[in-house]
């Protein structure tokens, strides 16, 4: 009988809504260039997860082998040459995509070696300060008071401090010092630094939020039902200002990554293993020798990864949070 | 607002007294005696003993007159850092900073302020067009190269390659040959971010109703923009730069390292790589000082450019 009206909904069958994230996430899928970057990202990520997996179950991955000498130093990109491998008696002849180093090591391998070092840096730093700034941000928000004042006092102190001292202060500080039996060295010392001075801004954005939602109806319910603070706050509000951390962690990315290239210039960063900071870093003599490939891979890395995440970021945004919408 | 001012000045209590608190966690706590690395590898004990007694390191942390503890609030309030690793005065090495740091930071900041609001104001009015979405691209990708390899490509080309500036910094030439390159690239390096900033600041102006009752009423797009739009656009541009205030005092750290200017910014690299907590802890508290000061100071010109901002 209704077979006319197949869109008509009977009364006894509820209409299912979408959630804000099923919403978010529709009108995310629709823009195409967006979900070019988020896949450019994930490209960068695969290719970190392949590194860790390959360097914990010891496979032998040539692309990952940056060590090895694949010709004499400073190779031009894309030239076939002829060498002589350490310990061969015959010349060879190779080939290198982006050049080789001054120690003959392939600037391509050293560039994809150099991702895990970001990504590393970039998501440790992510997560340590997501993990002090979410949960302080919602107890000043949600209880208010003196822990209110005291969060409050404590982000303003941080936040009244340079970020670019108090980064450089804690890694100097940091650096080859012992906690709890770990002794933070190379990008461990990184990340914990800039996890650990990063987290105002993330603090201060969910203590607005949580103080914006914690009169709502569904916390009102939740109290009167005789939910404890910790699952109303837990349960009921962080979910609901979920995509404020979501968009605030891809935004923020990018910052790190930036960063643990300036540390790595102030020679606070990895030192013995490939990074972009550091190979950027080793333009300063190279570029008078005409060797511009080493900056150029490491400038490219960076710069598709944070073209990727600023676009995917902002779209991110404007599909979570429209009201924050800035076009 | 007298009152205002007073209760917001004693809310600077407590937080210059959190960053003492801060500092002195980080640099005495964690950071430790540092007297071996002062003194070397080869030094004898007598040598170091000696260098713990000149810097307090021998002092107990607290719970006495002359604990570490109160010395760092005593220092910091008198403004007598002591000496820095290389026995010069932290004050002394400070004071001098500031100058050159001032010489390339302002010229930079304006520079870049003047540019980004003039192109922000263009693009607010193109919005929507094919010329607006390539701007925004363009700042965007601006803001994902890293801030390194514009400098180091633009020191190489345009001071080495061309020869048209000098690569370093000399102090007998005239300090404007030398500022020339080191602004030029912080300008290009800074735009992106700041024009797509401004950018935004101006299309929330642009799409209130004044503008349409001003462009009802027969105005040319020039008088509606420069005249209406850019003064009520003043006020987060106010507040923008009165907040970066203390923040060109600090100097720009890699450039100031790059092209060997001697200001405040090549001051922290120095104290970065050779370990001088001393100079790290200086200019921490007085950075602090500065931007808690200067909060302030931009809240009362916030209210003083929108008369419509009440003092709670």
């Amino acid at each position: 009988m209704n077979n006319s009206q197949p869109t008509a909904v009977s009364a006894d069958q509820p209409v299912k809504g979408r959630s804000l994230w099923a919403d978010g996430m529709r009108r995310l899928r629709k823009r195409r260039l967006a979900m070019v970057c988020f896949g450019v990202v994930m490209v960068y990520v695969l290719l970190t997860v392949l590194v860790y997996l390959s360097e914990a179950a010891g496979w032998k991955i040539p692309l990952f082998d940056w060590r090895q000498a694949v010709g004499p130093s400073y190779q031009k990109p894309w030239t076939v040459y002829a060498w002589m491998p350490e310990g061969q008696t015959q010349a060879q002849r190779g080939w290198t995509f982006f050049g080789t180093d001054f120690l003959g090591q392939s600037t391509w391998r050293k560039t994809i070696y150099g991702a895990k070092t970001s990504i590393t840096v970039a998501l440790f730093a992510s997560v340590i300060s997501i993990l002090i700034g979410v949960p302080l941000g919602a107890a000043a928000g949600y209880f208010r008071g003196w822990i209110d004042d005291l969060i409050v006092w404590l982000y303003t102190t941080i936040g009244t401090i340079p970020g670019i001292i108090l980064i450089m202060a804690f890694a100097v500080v940091l650096r080859s010092q012992t906690f709890f039996g770990v002794e933070l060295k190379g990008v461990t010392a990184v990340y914990v630094a800039l996890g650990l001075t990063s987290w105002v801004g993330i603090c201060r954005l969910i203590r607005g939020e949580v103080i914006k939602r914690k009169e709502s109806e569904y916390v009102l319910a939740a109290r009167a039902l005789g939910c404890s603070n910790g699952r109303i706050i837990f349960k009921h509000l962080l979910p609901n200002v979920f995509h404020v951390i979501i968009i605030d962690f891809s935004l923020r990315f990018v910052s790190f990554i930036h960063a643990e290239v300036i540390l790595s210039f102030l020679g606070l960063g990895e030192t013995d293993k490939p990074s972009w900071g550091a190979m950027i870093d080793a333009a300063r003599t190279e570029l008078a020798r005409n060797v511009w490939w080493e900056m150029a891979a490491a400038t490219a890395a960076i710069f598709v990864l944070s073209l990727a995440l600023n676009i995917f970021g902002d779209a991110l945004r404007d599909c979570l949070d429209p009201k924050l919408r800035t076009d | 607002m007298t009152a205002y001012i007073i209760r917001r000045l004693l809310y600077m209590i407590p937080i210059v007294i959190g960053v003492l608190l801060l500092t002195f966690v980080l640099f005495t706590l964690v950071g430790g005696d540092i007297s071996q690395q002062i003194a070397g590898k080869n030094a004898d004990a007598e040598t170091i003993a000696e260098i713990r007694h000149e810097y307090g390191f021998d002092k107990p942390l607290f719970l006495s007159w002359d604990s570490q503890f109160l010395n760092h609030f005593k220092k910091a309030f008198t403004f007598h850092f002591g000496r820095a690793l290389d026995r010069e005065r932290i004050s002394e090495k400070i004071l001098r900073g500031v100058g050159p740091s001032l010489a390339l930071t302002v010229p930079m900041f304006f520079g870049t302020l003047v540019i980004s609001i003039s192109f922000a104001l263009v693009v607010a009015f193109l919005r929507g067009t094919v010329w607006d979405h390539i701007i925004v691209i363009l700042c965007v990708a601006g803001m994902s190269l890293p801030y390194l390899s514009f400098i180091i490509f633009g020191q190489y080309f345009f001071a080495y390659k061309l020869d048209w500036f000098p690569i370093f910094y000399a102090p007998d030439r005239p300090m404007v040959s030398s500022i020339v390159l080191p602004v030029l690239i912080g300008i290009a390096a800074g735009l992106g971010s700041n024009l797509r900033f401004y950018r935004t600041i101006m299309l929330d102006e642009i799409r209130s109703d004044y503008v349409r009752t001003a462009f009802a009423k027969g105005l040319t797009a020039r008088r509606v923009l420069f005249k209406h739009v850019l003064k009520n656009a003043m006020i987060p541009i106010v507040t923008n730069v009165v907040l970066s205030i203390p923040y060109l005092i600090l100097g720009s750290l890699l450039l100031e390292r790059f092209f060997g200017i001697p200001g405040l910014g090549y001051l922290m690299y120095e104290a970065v790589s050779s370990r001088d907590f001393f100079v790290l802890n200086a200019m921490t508290f007085i950075m602090a000082l500065l931007i808690a000061f200067f909060t302030l100071v931009a809240d009362l010109c916030y209210a003083w450019v929108d008369p419509r901002v009440k003092f709670e």
